[in-house]
Order: C-alpha cells, then sequence, then structure tokens
C-alpha cells in the first residue's frame, strides 16, 4: 500500500505527474485509431444479433446429465425435419436452443421430443417464441432514451459547471465509449440481446458519472486560474486530473470487480443469459469509460478553453 | 463547530437513519403479520420466479395510433378473460405505450392462451327470451313456450323458418332444452368461444342474475363511433340529476340501429329489448323507448358517474378496432429461474467480497466504513425492495440484480471520493477531524452532482424504455437515491465519530490516514521533516501547506524550465 499511497501524495502534490493534458496528441491519436478499428469492425462484420431481434422459437433444457449438442439437433429433426438448430451450452447443465419461428404445435412436439432426448421432465423444457420486432422495438425506445439523456444531461453539466464546453467534451468522450464498446460486440461476435442494450444503457450513465466527477475537480481547480501569474489553464486541467487519479483507479478497480465476477464466475455458471449479457457490456465500457474521462475528456476541454483571452495570458508570456 | 456539537451532529444522524430503517422493517413487520400480503422477501419477476410471459403488441395500418384509454380497457378486458379462465396471481398490464404484457405463473394451456389472444367481440342482437338466471328459479316469462322442452329429441332447425331477427320460430327445441337447463352461476361457455352471427344464441349477463335467448346479430359494436356518460338532458335542453350513456353510430351503424329499433319498438316484452353482448356475456339489455333514426341514441338506467362511465368505456372500446398480435411468448421453468437467481447472488457475492478485500487493502482501518456502509445500503435497499414489491407491485428481475451489482461500485464510489478528498485535507497538513469536515464539504458537492446524473439516467430510462430496461433502471434508481442517504446519514457521521477515536487520529499504519504515509502534513520543504505529531493546528498546517506548494514550484521550475507543459503545484 505504501508505494501506491506514495504515489498518490507525489500525484496530489505534484511532485510526480503524468502529462496527460500535454500530451493529447498521443491520446487522441489512439482513440483515433481505436475508433477506426471499431466502427469498422461494426460496419462491416456487423453484429451478432440475438434471437430478439431475429425473431423464432427457443427452448431451454434445465438440469441435464447429457450435454451432447446432437441429441438435441436429433430431437428438432425429428419434427421439422427442415430447421437447423442453433444449440448450445448455457452453464453446466443447460442446454438452450434456437430454431426459425415454430407454429405452437410444432414448438410443443419440439419440447416433448427434447425432454425425451435428454431425459428430463417436460416441465423442465422452456419454450418461448419471439417476435422479430421485439428487440427492435426495445431498443428504438432505447435509442430514444439515450438521445433524450444526453440532451438533458448536457444541459444539466452545462447549468452546474457554467460553461457549455464541459458538455462537449464529456458527451465526446461518451460517444467515445459507446462506440468503441459497441466495436467489441462486432469484433467478439457477442450477442446482441435487449440485455446487452441495457448494459450499453448503464455505460453512458456511468461514463458521464465518472467524467463528472473528474470535472468536479477540474472546476475547483481552475476557479481562479484566470488570476494567477504562475500556472496555465492547461496545467491546473492536468493538475486535476492527477489528483483525482486514485480515485479514478480505485473507483475503477471496485466497479469492475462485481461485474467481472458476473462476467467471469456467473458466465461460467450460466453461461448465455442476460447476467452476462449486461455484464460484458458494462465491464468494458467501465474500463473505457475511466479511460476516455481522463485521456480524451479532459484534454478535450483543457483545449477548448485554454485558448479563451482570458487564460492564455501566462501561455503568452 | 465546537466539539460536543459536532459529535452530537453526527449522532443526530446516525439515529435518523436507525429511525428510518426501523420504520422500514415494522411497516413491513405489520404488513406480514397483518396478513396484507406483505412477505419479507422481495416478489420475484417472472425470469426469475418462472412462468410465462406473453407481449401482446397491436396490430396497426401505418400512422395508425393507440390511445391509452384502449389499450387500459384491452387490459381490463384480458384481465376479465384470463381471470374467468382461473388462473390465479396473474398479472396483466400495459408495457410502454403501445404493448399489453401477460404474465402468469406456471405453464398455461391452450384455452387460456387463445382466450388471451383473441380479440374481444361487441354486437348487438335482439333479446327473444329472458329470465332470471339461476336454475333453481327458473320462470320462463314473455312468448316461451315451455312445453317444447318436453319434445324427447330436440329439433336443431327451426320448423318455420324465421322472418326477421326477432321471430320467435328462431328458438328450436334444441335451443329451448339448453336454456332451460342453463345455470348462470356455473361456467357455461368455452374460453374463447366465437358465436356465430347470424344464428341466435343462449347466454347470461356478466353478473349471472339473467339468462337470455337472443336473436342473430343485429349491429356489430365496431359500428360505434362514440359513447360517453353524461347527465341526461330533456327536451328542453335542462340537465337532469339522472346519470346516462349517449351512444352515436357511424353511417352503417345509424342505419341498422333506426331499422332495429324501428322494428322492435312496436314489440311486446322483452322482446322490445335488445342485448348488447360482450364477448358472448349480455352487458346491458336496454328496453327501446323510441325509435332512434339519427344514430345518437341515450341508455338510462340507475346509474352513477361510475357506473356510467365503466358502461360507456365497455361500449366505446369493446369491440377494440385494433387487433393485438402475440410479439413475444416466453415460458422460463422455475428451476431455470431460480438457478439464475443463485448464480447471479453467488457472483454478486464473490465481487462483494473482492470490494472488501481491495477496500482493506486499500483503506486499512477505513475498511470499516466502507463495508459498514455497503452492509448498511445493503439492507436499506433489500427493505425498500421489499415493501415496493408489496405497495407497488415491483418485481424483482434478472435485470434487476444486475442493476444491484452495478451499483455497488456506484456506491461504493461515493465513499472513494470522500475518503481521497479527506486523504488530500491531511496531505495539505489538516488534523484528521478538520480534515473529515472539510473534505466533506468538498466531496459532497460531487457526490450530489454526480449522483444526479446518475439519477437522471435511471429516470429517463424508467420514462422512455419497456420491460427489462425498466427493471433495471429502477433499481439503478433506487440504489442511487439510496446511496446518497448512506453518505449523509452513515458514511459521514460515522467518519466524524471514528476520526475522534484514538485509532484513527493518531493516523497509525492501520488507520487508513496514516500520516506518516499521507506525507505532506509533517513535510514543510525539501529534506526538512517534522515529526507527525507535532502538527495539530488548522491555521499551521494551512501556512505549511503554502508553503510546500510555493518552495515545490520554486524547485519544480528551476528543474523543469523546459518543459512548461508540466504543471506546477500552485493551488489557486
Amino acid at each position: 500500500m505504501s508505494r501506491f499511497s506514495d504515489f498518490g501524495n507525489d500525484l496530489y502534490t505534484g511532485s510526480r505527474s503524468i502529462n496527460v493534458v500535454g500530451k493529447r496528441k498521443i491520446w487522441y491519436s489512439i482513440s483515433a485509431v481505436l475508433l477506426a478499428i471499431f466502427l469498422a469492425f461494426s460496419l462491416v462484420k456487423g453484429f451478432n444479433f440475438g434471437i430478439e431481434f431475429r425473431g423464432g422459437s427457443e427452448f431451454r433444457v434445465a438440469g441435464v446429465t447429457e450435454t451432447s449438442q446432437q441429441l438435441a439437433v436429433d430431437a428438432v429433426k425429428s419434427v421439422v425435419p427442415e430447421q437447423n438448430p442453433l444449440v448450445s451450452n448455457v452453464g453446466t447443465d443447460s442446454i438452450r436452443v434456437q430454431t426459425e419461428q415454430l407454429s405452437d404445435l410444432e414448438s410443443e412436439d419440439v419440447r416433448v421430443a427434447l425432454a425425451t432426448a435428454y431425459g428430463v421432465n417436460s416441465s423442465d423444457v422452456a419454450s418461448s417464441f419471439i417476435g422479430a420486432n421485439w428487440g427492435a422495438d426495445v431498443t428504438s425506445k432505447a435509442l430514444t432514451g439515450l438521445i433524450v439523456f444526453i440532451a438533458l444531461a448536457a444541459v444539466l453539466m452545462a447549468l452546474y459547471f457554467r460553461t457549455l464546453k464541459m458538455s462537449v467534451a464529456a458527451v465526446v468522450a461518451l460517444l467515445h465509449d459507446l462506440v468503441i464498446t459497441a466495436g467489441v460486440y462486432a469484433l467478439t461476435g457477442f450477442e446482441v440481446t435487449p440485455a446487452a442494450v441495457i448494459g450499453f444503457l448503464t455505460i453512458l450513465g456511468y461514463s458521464l458519472y465518472d467524467t463528472v466527477v473528474v470535472f468536479d475537480k477540474i472546476r475547483e481547480n481552475t476557479l481562479d486560474v484566470e488570476h494567477s501569474e504562475t500556472t496555465t489553464f492547461a496545467q491546473q486541467v492536468n493538475y486535476a486530473v492527477n489528483q483525482t487519479l486514485v480515485r479514478s483507479i480505485n473507483t475503477t478497480v471496485v466497479a469492475v470487480l462485481p461485474v467481472a465476477s458476473i462476467l467471469f464466475i456467473g458466465a461460467a455458471l450460466l453461461g448465455a443469459g442476460t447476467l452476462r449479457d449486461i455484464a460484458l457490456a458494462l465491464f468494458i465500457g467501465m474500463l473505457i469509460g475511466t479511460y476516455s474521462t481522463i485521456f480524451i475528456a479532459a484534454p478535450l476541454y483543457s483545449q477548448l478553453r485554454e485558448n479563451e483571452p482570458r487564460f492564455s495570458k501566462v501561455k503568452a508570456a | 463547530m465546537s466539539k460536543s456539537e459536532l459529535t452530537k451532529g453526527a449522532r443526530k444522524r446516525l439515529s435518523s437513519l436507525a429511525v428510518i430503517v426501523g420504520l422500514l422493517i415494522s411497516i413491513i413487520g405489520y404488513g406480514v403479520l397483518s396478513g396484507s400480503g406483505a412477505s419479507t422477501t422481495p416478489k420475484l419477476a417472472l425470469d426469475l420466479s418462472g412462468g410465462t410471459s406473453i407481449i401482446l403488441a397491436p396490430v396497426l395500418a401505418e400512422g395508425e395510433t393507440v390511445s391509452a384509454e384502449q389499450l387500459a380497457q384491452a387490459v381490463a378486458i384480458i384481465r376479465q378473460r384470463v381471470d374467468a379462465s382461473g388462473v390465479s396471481e396473474s398479472t396483466v398490464k400495459t408495457q410502454g405505450s403501445n404493448n399489453i404484457i401477460v404474465e402468469i405463473p406456471g405453464s398455461p394451456d391452450d384455452n387460456t392462451l387463445k382466450l388471451i389472444r383473441s380479440s374481444a367481440k361487441l354486437e348487438f342482437r335482439p333479446v327473444l327470451v329472458t329470465a332470471q338466471g339461476i336454475s333453481s328459479t327458473v320462470t320462463a316469462s314473455g312468448s316461451a313456450s315451455p312445453a317444447a322442452s318436453e319434445s324427447p329429441a330436440p329439433a336443431s332447425t327451426p320448423s318455420v323458418s324465421p322472418t326477421d331477427k326477432s321471430d320467435v320460430n328462431w328458438i328450436t327445441p334444441e335451443l329451448q332444452a339448453a336454456y332451460d337447463a342453463l345455470d348462470c352461476s356455473t361456467p357455461f361457455r368455452e374460453a374463447g368461444q366465437v358465436d356465430d352471427p347470424t344464428l341466435p344464441l343462449v347466454t347470461c349477463d356478466t353478473d349471472g342474475f339473467y339468462k337470455y335467448i337472443l336473436g342473430p346479430v343485429e349491429i356489430d359494436g365496431s359500428t360505434i363511433s362514440d359513447a360517453s356518460a353524461g347527465l341526461q338532458t330533456t327536451s328542453t335542453g335542462a340537465t337532469t340529476n339522472t346519470w346516462a350513456v349517449n351512444l352515436k353510430f357511424d353511417g352503417t351503424g345509424t342505419q341498422q340501429f333506426a331499422d332495429t329499433t324501428g322494428r322492435l319498438f312496436p314489440l311486446e316484452a322483452p322482446r322490445n329489448q335488445f342485448a348488447i353482448t360482450l364477448d358472448g356475456f349480455v352487458t346491458i339489455a336496454p328496453t327501446i323507448q323510441a325509435v332512434i333514426a339519427n344514430g345518437s341514441a341515450e341508455i338510462t338506467g340507475n346509474y352513477t358517474k361510475d357506473t356510467a362511465k365503466t358502461l360507456a368505456d365497455q361500449l366505446k372500446y369493446g369491440s377494440l378496432p385494433i387487433a393485438f398480435e402475440v410479439q413475444s411468448q416466453e415460458n422460463i421453468s422455475a428451476t431455470l429461474g431460480s438457478e439464475q437467481l443463485t448464480s447471479g447472488l453467488l457472483a454478486g457475492a464473490i465481487g462483494l467480497l473482492l470490494v472488501v478485500i481491495y477496500s482493506i487493502f486499500q483503506y486499512r482501518g477505513l475498511a470499516v466504513v466502507t463495508i459498514g456502509s455497503l452492509i448498511v445500503a445493503a439492507v436499506v435497499v433489500y427493505l425498500a425492495i421489499t415493501l415496493l414489491s408489496w405497495r407497488q407491485g415491483y418485481r424483482l428481475s434478472l435485470a434487476g440484480v444486475a442493476g444491484l451489482i452495478v451499483s455497488i461500485g456506484i456506491t461504493a464510489d461515493s465513499f472513494i471520493v470522500y475518503f481521497e478528498r479527506v486523504r488530500d485535507e491531511i496531505r495539505d497538513g489538516r488534523p484528521l477531524s478538520v480534515a473529515v469536515d472539510v473534505g466533506w464539504k468538498r466531496a459532497f458537492r460531487t457526490i450530489i452532482v454526480s449522483g444526479l446524473v446518475s439519477l437522471l439516467a435511471a429516470v429517463v430510462l424508467f420514462v422512455l424504455t419497456v420491460g427489462n430496461v425498466r427493471g433495471f433502471a429502477y433499481t439503478l434508481g433506487l440504489t442511487t437515491l439510496v446511496d446518497l442517504m448512506i453518505a449523509v446519514l452513515f458514511t459521514h457521521p460515522l467518519l466524524q465519530l471514528l476520526a475522534r477515536t484514538r485509532f484513527f487520529s493518531s493516523g497509525g499504519t492501520w488507520s487508513g490516514f496514516d500520516v506518516k504515509n499521507l506525507g505532506s502534513a509533517g513535510y514543510v520543504g525539501r529534506g526538512q521533516f517534522r515529526a507527525a505529531e507535532k502538527v495539530a493546528p488548522a491555521k499551521l498546517a494551512k501556512a505549511s501547506k503554502e508553503a510546500s506548494k510555493r518552495q515545490t514550484i520554486a524547485e519544480r521550475k528551476a528543474a523543469e524550465l523546459l518543459s512548461p507543459s508540466k504543471k506546477s503545484g500552485e493551488k489557486n
């Protein structure tokens, strides 16, 4: 601890500092490259949309002892021969089977066939039918929510910080986070389900939350900077980022630990499912969110303001 | 603020938190003991408890929209049908601005499913025969011929072709037998039964008081253009105190209604009545008092404002102009649901344990405050959710569980921001008790504004989204509020009190406020150290802070003249 705490002290007094604001071109370039890569993946490879977006029938067999996927394929084909079901193992003792949309009668037959194939009670086979526009409905509402939230949050921040430039910097960092997180889904081929959309929405809350905490310190440090003879606006912003760095690291670790626990431990136990889908988006989003607050939002804010005449006198001197 | 006042304030805040927790517990306890449906655990949503969830979406033409009233009426009709099918504990509610969600525990049978999906049918039929609906007191009235029931093999087709829809010749011996046997107090209709509009119908009213033989359908309910409740007006335009339901038909309906009233009006009772049926049950069977040719009718009876409004709504929306289709039907087995809950909670517990270990590593003795705050927050959230699931019908879903787990991080951040601020103040040379208060004032602003952002996210998502997203937003908002409350009523006062104890104020290695480790308290310039214990008065410390700052600048300026982008330690 003592080394970490020394690090904190040094950051606080300024005897050690990471030049975040000054080297912004480096961070911008890193992010630009990341954005380009992930945007390209999102556009070219596209997303692996879950059954909620494609529509279809889904069966879950719980408490199986034999986890062979072939059993499920055979069971489905015995009822509807032309179907090619997607079978995946969920957790240690569950099987998930997805098909194109089946009729009520067919899905009842498939249910019974699956129960027989895996030797379980037919009440342990859950069947779902999802219309193709269900996921799209949820998502379009979620997108509306996203846009309204960003607009309102920008207004809130502008009122609190008394400058629109902080809102601009925070929103840019937020969009950066969203594009990269979306890109990770495209890259890894993780299913995009309504649960993933929820995770995605949480990132925007978390990312802005994180930015606001750091910006509040920046606000404090730059209150009187225009009267200062010795420091520049950029220096004060950088100082604030460094002073809150320990907090940023601690908070990120604490916030990511439970999420990582769901993602890795939960996924091993549960396999595909709501919790894992939410956790992946959160895991990436939280890490990226902390990164973007420090390396995008803060330097960008400094850049937007440091050339204002009242802040530029030290620089000119 | 004097020291005793400060302690008093802290104690006051801690006890108000205790009062809140005690209040929550006693409300829930009262609910459990009085048997009013409360339970000591939160009620679970379908994805955790198992069951079937059906989402119905309206089938709309381009540009068509569904009004909130139409949706509410549809929900009421579907709820009536589900309840009538004998399924208990089901919920029917609107989801978002368009959809209806029906949740049924277990797997419903085919009939129940059909029932939910089929759309309501509102029809006007002429009354042929009516009587009280309880079989023990059957007394045939009107023009019915009881003798017909003696026929050993009732014929199913009319012996004489009926001339119009009010003709008693519609009553075949078979129909009469069915009518005679009908007991309205027992279920007699198949769920979701569809009646042929060209044939007569034997049925009861919705309350089961009367039974009827009705002629074929005269008018379809969809021709009603408007129905409203209002006070009756006399021919001179004066308003009376009698509530009435005003009915308006569209063009087709007006013509059909004029024909019907024209034919029924001269007939003797009960054939001068027409019955309005909803899903095959008679809602109302008014007697015709005039031939109505303008498509604008008034129904009077012993109505109150409420019953008139209910009837008007039933007439207006009973026959929904929109049909519903099943958008998704999900069946979750109870075992799978509980498995998900257990694993989710396990993952959450492990996550929490990791947070505890990390905070001990980072904050040493202070971890007591972190862990204490998280535990108190967890207790308050648990109680709030239990209370809400009783009073507000909240159901904890998997997405809600995820929201709770995520909130661990955001809740812990309040403490972290606070502790780091306190540490900063100590670094500036303030003694712990002062540092706690100054640090709190600064951290509080940050906690409030960042909490507002979280709350804003929760509210916007809750208002604008549907389903799972809503459940998630709900828990996120709830935990943010609890987080703010805990920070003010628990974390801060606790730290204030702890700051007075020897263990923490001495700044030992394990206190988390290790003065030596936090350095600057005794640091007045390069190479000059002062014993940490001696630094107590805040004023002195402040001066030393300034001194240390200026010195640092000077030194660094000299050393780093060539890299102006490096920031200085000047704090304005």
